[in-house]
């Protein structure tokens, strides 16, 4: 039984619980999903608590949704130690940390205007290597601009 | 491009038509996205501000053909190492030699993160100064850039640092006696004219290399290194 100091959030019956991100990066986690609230499934954002692991973390729950593989890639740049955890009939079903991709295609825009992926008419998608996890860092391929996870906050309309 | 069409159009049509393509293009990447659409090789000519790779080796050339030999010298490149294109490619060059590198430029015009990071990658030796006379007597080559009114998105940035970095023969006097100026050209007023007449001045020779380096660079993509 939880006492007085606790706050209870009704379990979710089905869909992903995002454990262990970074304290303070559960808003730009639910951005980069696309999550606005709007969708009217039921979301829990849990911010700042204590955590074992990280000293401090954030968690977000959304109810009847599954992650895409290019979104747990983008989790994984904003959020590397997280833990995502799939629940089926209110229980964990399976667990497994994400994993920072060697290579980002498509799924951010490169920050240079001058650059030939922003070209509307070309038949091209962004790409970018990760040259360093920690801080992160990707280079574009096509132009060499560094962008840092401060360029991705901003992409998804944060910081 | 005059007419609308898109890049990868006209790179598929140039493929089909010739058998090595050269590109110069305003954009960054523009090069390198060429050679994902076409089947025949592509020479990169200059994209954006990012790469200028055939002015590189004509510079390494140009060295090489001075000095008959690169490892060990001291070279200074001086100007808009921030915009300028052929910086990049220059010191990607220079990274597969021992050089010791001077970069010399404005407070405003200090390379890029992305250079920076390329430099402490290939483990290069270099330095910045935003004086040309604190290293000037350290150099062999003087490499000269010129700094664009058209990178500077306010003109009175422009008007602040140009002047500033003028190369002069009194600046030349100072460096060692077999120092050799080399600039891409065009030049507007970076380099005094007066410094055209020093025997250190070796920018049109080098510009004048440009012909044969880019002769022999289409006969090996053409036909590979049989003569
Ligand atoms: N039905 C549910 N609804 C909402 N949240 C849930 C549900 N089931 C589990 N969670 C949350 O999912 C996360 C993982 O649950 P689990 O029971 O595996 O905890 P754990 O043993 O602490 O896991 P870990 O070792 O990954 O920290 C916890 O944050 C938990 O609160
Ligand atoms: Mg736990
Ligand atoms: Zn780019």
């Amino acid at each position: 039984m939880s006492g007085k100091r606790e706050l209870i959030i009704s379990k979710i019956r089905d869909g992903v619980v995002i454990d262990h991100i970074p304290a303070g990066r559960a808003l730009l986690v639910l951005r980069l999903l696309g999550i606005s609230g709007r969708e009217g499934f039921r979301v829990a954002l849990v911010m700042n608590v204590e955590s074992r692991k990280l000293g401090t973390k954030d968690i977000v729950k959304i109810e009847g949704r599954e992650l895409t593989k290019d979104e747990l890639n983008l989790v994984a740049l904003v959020a590397p130690t997280a833990t995502v955890n799939i629940i089926r009939d209110y229980e964990v079903v399976s667990k497994f940390k994400v994993s920072i991709p060697d290579v980002v295609e498509g799924l951010l825009k490169c920050k240079n205007p001058r650059c030939i992926t922003n070209q509307q008419r070309e038949p091209i998608r962004s790409r970018f290597r990760v040259i360093s996890r920690e801080p992160l860092k990707l280079v574009c391929e096509y132009c060499g601009t560094i962008h840092e996870l401060g360029d991705i906050e901003k992409y998804f309309g944060l910081a | 491009m005059a007419k609308g069409e898109n890049l990868a159009d006209t790179i598929r049509m140039l493929d089909a038509y010739a058998n090595a393509i050269v590109i110069r293009h305003s954009l960054e990447g523009a090069a390198k996205f060429a050679t994902e659409v076409a089947e025949s090789p592509v020479i990169n000519a200059g994209d954006g501000s990012q790469n200028h790779p055939t002015q590189a080796m004509l510079d390494l050339y140009t060295i090489w053909r001075e000095f008959k030999v690169i490892d060990g010298l001291s070279i200074g490149i001086l100007g808009d190492l921030k915009y300028a294109r052929v910086v990049n490619s220059l010191v990607q060059a220079l990274s597969y030699y021992k050089v010791r590198l001077h970069l010399i430029s404005p407070e405003l015009l200090r390379p890029r993160q992305e250079l920076i990071e390329f430099m402490n990658s290939r483990g290069m030796k270099y330095d910045w100064t935003d004086d040309p006379y604190n290293v000037i007597g350290d150099l062999d080559v003087l490499y000269v850039v010129r700094i664009q009114r058209e990178r500077f998105p306010d003109p009175m940035e422009y008007e602040k640092v140009r002047g500033a970095y003028r190369v002069t023969p009194k600046l030349i006097e100072r460096g060692k006696p077999s120092l050799i100026i080399l600039h891409p050209l065009p030049r507007v007023d970076e380099v005094d004219f007066a410094v055209d007449n020093m025997p250190q001045a070796r920018y049109f020779r080098q510009a004048g290399l440009g012909v044969p380096l880019r002769m022999a660079l289409l006969k090996l993509v053409l036909a590979g290194d049989r003569s």
